[in-house]
């Protein structure tokens, strides 16, 4: 075990930690901060995704360790400072972007870190950028429409509506 | 306009604000002080004999509290199988025991033989490492075909064969099925395969087993679409726990599509073990784990053919197909290649006799059972594909070739020959608004544009109809359903008017904490704020069947009217009194209670105030409070239908597909929520799509699962799919459910395999090669160009 010390939504956290333990472990069991999700054991689904130092991660491939005294957000620091949903969350609900909510926190994650980049993509953009996060509820199609919405395009934006 | 509230109005998600935050709540968040972990130790051989668990250096690694094998769980009955097939000479289904762990044989990779439960998941799996687990490997069958053959090695030694089933439907329709096709003027056959999936909601299984050894009382924490049905079959057929000293909860549950309706052997598993160990049990799938123990859907091998006359006419409809159970019968499994599928095979067609032969086979690989359509797509794709194939077989337009032989508009409600009243339904329309929408007219335009860049473009439509809203408990029951399927509600308004509702139908997506509170807001005046849904604990909420087969609304929404109507004649007879008035002249409108024709009146709190604080209330004939429950057993199920178009490009160098656009004309009956139905069918179309085009799940011949990951396993994602085109404005209510809705959740998934692989066939045809007429699905670039090659 050793001490492992990182910022996670704003807030120093140091904890004794096995050398095996992911963040993704970390994060939920260590911290309590379940909204970061595992859906896969390959890293493939993207359920798990946060940002360390503004980068998105999959939380189930890196060690806890690695993170040392880095800057993690996780769904829950995506809100506004009021508690208000942030800008892409609120696309999310208006665009009806999620079904059974288990992707969605890395699926805001990754959209996050897409638009970070490119704040105004195109329809292909948005796919190619979200092709590391798995929906089986949504066919995408209101998760693309979320993003538009997010980046102040509007939704006619969108090839076919 | 649209509206902004009640039925009609694409109200946004209350509950996505939790999901959005990470405020949800699933399965596996839920951690009790004290918990144990379990860790399942799965067979990695198909077929074997399990000659001994040595479990003693397990035992003494550390952390280790127990480790259990079958001989550990005397007293633990099998996991039950929920419905019966008689065969098709009267004799009941072969039906093997299930254990919940391996007894004496493993029959899948993936069965589980022991369980490790330790301090901490990883001392778990680490002790796992020192099983000393003896097996005599013996030669497995997986082919369906080969297991039915002299000699083949038997999945259950104590059974005749590997055949579950021979079923035929309508076995009295048989003689003149076939006298029909020797009489036809065309006959068009095909054969096929609907390709095994796997369902993988996006959260994997998970279960905790608590049990109070003050109250002796046990509590299943589960990713459950229907946790009442869960504590019946555990309850009474595995562990022998009467249901008023059992606890299922299935909190927020991500996704299910089928496979979260049965009953597992994890569940079982974790709930015994709380109550030995005296301690919380949790178990968390892992994906792998999920691909080899979560029931797998479709697999079926079929032959299929149509009878014509010289007109076009469809006179007869013949089948015989070959449907994978897998090792052991799931929940639900012997009725999805049955009664969720023979009788289906009318699709939207006046097709006057028709015979369906299903042969069920064990075969030593995962159990196999409902997934997202259940039997419906089965028997969409294999009718769908035939008739397609029939239009250019005769050289006539596939869309004239269904209208021809559509039932008609005044020929509702419609008798088919395999059982089931079509109870309305419009068939023409939806297919004139798929046309429509797809700019059919325009697509020799944009194929010849296609052709220029050297690809072959193609569209394909399909027809569909499913029955849902199941199912009417006497009928099902005479089919061999060991359960009833009607849903239950109990409305309970509270004295300040506010109204809880507590629903056994149960929300992993499809949003009914939204659209149930709408219907409330609706029929009582009041805001939807004002109204919260509970489901998902059998200890709060009345019994529930749950959720599947896009029953929600249909079944459980009606309970829920039903309840509130009883609500909504007490509540008038109270307004009477207060009104000093006779209930029959009370009207209820916008929350308030009024006295026809004049202007006197009170409002919904009022009334509600006064049931629980009745100083002016008709206490000699009215009990005070004002809570009801209500139980809706459907008449008929519901056949939502429509028309799906597909347009692809073939790349003839690669062969990859690609879908241009995808467009979905549904008859949903009524819609309470459009933007949730319209998400509902985007859903579908990317799970029907991805079958199609991308997803399979494959065994090598010894019964090596090959797929075992999303490495493997290749799920659609954002960039396979196009923007879709859904529209469900052709309506036709259904006739016999008080909201006149039909079912949204499984029409996606439907409608569109054979809309796409009609495409491909389309985009190779209009190239010249008219000499390929099917592909299996997935359509992979591999398969289209050794189709071409």
């Amino acid at each position: 075990m050793t001490k492992v010390s990182m910022t996670v939504n704003g807030k120093a956290v140091s904890r004794e930690t096995e050398g095996r333990t992911l963040l993704v472990q970390f994060l939920r069991d260590g911290m309590g901060l379940t909204g970061t999700h595992v859906g896969c054991d390959t890293s493939q689904c993207g359920a798990c995704v946060v940002h360390v130092d503004g980068v998105p991660v999959k939380s189930c491939t890196v060690f806890a360790a690695d993170v040392a005294g880095g800057h993690v957000t996780t769904i829950e620091g995506m809100a506004n400072a009021d508690g208000t949903m942030g800008r892409l969350q609120q696309a999310f609900q208006d665009c009806h972007g999620l079904q059974c909510g288990f992707c969605t926190p890395g699926m805001v994650m990754s959209a996050a870190a897409l638009l970070a980049v490119n704040p105004t993509p195109t329809e292909a953009e948005i796919r190619a950028g979200l092709e590391g996060n798995i929906c089986r509820c949504t066919g995408y199609h209101n998760i693309v429409r979320a993003v538009m919405q997010a980046s102040g395009q509007a939704s006619a934006a969108v090839a076919a509506e | 306009m649209p509206k902004d509230g009640g039925i009609g109005a694409s109200t946004k998600r209350r509950e996505d604000v939790r999901f959005l935050t990470g405020k949800g709540r699933y399965t596996d968040d839920i951690n009790i002080r004290g918990q144990a972990y379990a860790h399942f130790v799965r067979s990695d051989m198909a077929h074997g004999i399990l000659n001994s668990i040595d479990t003693a250096a397990a035992e003494a690694m550390p952390g280790v509290i127990k480790v259990f094998t079958a001989a550990d769980l005397a007293g633990v009955g099998g996991i039950p199988t929920g419905w019966q097939v008689t065969d098709r000479h009267g004799k009941p289904m072969q039906e093997p025991k299930h254990p919940v762990l391996a007894e004496g044989k493993v029959r899948h990779v993936g069965d589980p033989i022991a369980v490790v439960v330790a301090e901490t998941l990883d001392q778990a799996r680490d002790a796992a490492e020192m099983l000393d687990i003896d097996i005599t490997e013996l030669p497995a069958v997986v082919d369906m075909r080969a297991a039915l053959a002299e000699g083949a090695p038997k999945v259950h030694d104590d059974l005749t064969s590997n055949l579950c089933y021979d079923w035929g439907f309508v076995e009295e329709n048989k003689a003149a099925v076939d006298a029909a096709f020797a009489s036809a003027a065309h006959v068009v056959s095909l054969d096929l395969v609907n390709n095994r999936l796997v369902a993988n909601p996006m959260e994997p299984r998970v279960a905790v087993g608590d049990f109070e050894d003050h109250s002796g009382n046990s509590t299943l924490y589960t990713t459950s679409q229907n946790p009442h049905v869960i504590r019946l079959l555990m309850g009474a057929f595995v562990l022998g726990i009467p249901e008023s000293k059992l606890r299922v909860v299935a909190p927020d549950v991500g996704g299910g599509f089928g496979s979260k309706i049965y009953h597992y052997a994890e569940e079982a598993f974790v709930t015994f073990a709380a109550k030995q160990l005296k301690r919380p049990v949790k178990w968390t799938s892992t994906r792998s784990e999920a691909f080899m123990s979560d029931a797998h859907g479709r697999d079926h091998v079929t032959k299929i053919e149509l009878a014509l006359d010289a007109d076009h006419n469809f006179t007869a409809l013949r089948t015989d197909t070959y449907a994978n159970m897998g090792a052991y019968l799931s929940t639900f499994a012997p009725c999805i290649p049955t009664w969720l599928h023979g009788t289906l095979m009318a699709g939207n067609y006046k097709t006057p006799l028709i015979y369906v032969n299903v042969k069920a086979v064990f075969t030593n690989t995962v159990p196999v059972d409902a997934y997202r359509g259940a039997g419906r797509p089965e028997a969409t794709f294999q009718l769908e594909r035939l008739v397609d194939k029939a239009a250019r077989q005769l050289g006539v337009s596939p869309v004239e070739l269904r209208r021809k032989n559509f039932i008609k508009p005044d020929q509702f409600p419609y008798q088919t020959p395999v059982a089931v009243v079509y109870d309305t339904g419009n068939y023409d329309a939806t297919m004139d608004k798929l046309l429509e929408l797809s700019d059919h007219a325009g697509f020799a335009a944009r194929r010849a544009e296609s052709a220029a860049r050297g690809k072959w473009r193609g569209f394909g439509v399909a027809s569909y109809i499913e029955a849902c809203g199941i199912a009417p408990s006497n009928l099902v029951g005479q089919l061999g359903a060991r359960a009833g399927l009607y849903e239950s509600a109990t409305v309970r308004v509270n004295a300040t008017g506010s109204i809880t509702i507590f629903t056994g139908s149960h929300s992993h997506g499809q949003g009914h904490e939204t659209t149930f509170a709408q219907v409330v807001s609706e029929m009582i005046g009041i805001d939807a704020g004002q109204v919260e849904i509970v489901h998902g604990d059998t200890s709060n909420t009345p019994m529930g069947m749950g959720t599947y087969g896009s029953r929600s609304l249909a079944v459980g929404g009606s309970a829920m009217v039903k309840a509130l109507n009883k609500v909504i004649n007490k509540a008038k007879k109270i307004a009477g009194h207060l009104l000093e008035a006779s209930d029959e002249d009370i009207v209820l409108k916008d929350g308030k209670f009024t006295v026809a024709g004049t202007d006197k009146s009170v409002d919904w709190s009022g009334v509600t105030l006064a049931a629980y604080v009745p100083h002016n209330y008709p206490l000699d004939s009215l009990e005070p409070g004002l809570e009801e429950t209500a139980f809706y057993d459907p008449s008929n199920f519901t056949y939502p239908a429509g028309a799906y178009g597909c347009e692809v490009e073939v790349d003839p160098e690669t062969g990859k597909v690609t879908v241009l656009a995808f467009t979905a004309a549904d008859d949903f009956g009524n819609v309470v929520n459009p933007m949730i139905v319209e998400g509902q069918v985007h859903g579908g179309l990317a799970q029907g799509i991805g079958q199609a085009l991308l997803e399979n799940c494959a065994y090598d011949a010894e019964g090596q699962l090959l797929s075992a990951s999303f490495m493997d396993y290749a799920m659609p994602r954002a960039d396979d799919l196009p923007m879709f085109k859904v529209d469900h404005s052709c309506v036709t209510p259904c006739t016999h459910n008080p909201l006149g809705v039909k079912g949204c959740g499984e029409a996606g998934a439907i409608g569109s395999p054979p809309a796409l692989v009609n495409a491909v066939i389309d985009a190779i045809h209009g190239a010249g090669r008219t000499d390929v007429t099917h592909i299996n699905m997935p359509l992979t670039p591999a398969r289209v160009w050794s189709a071409l090659n």
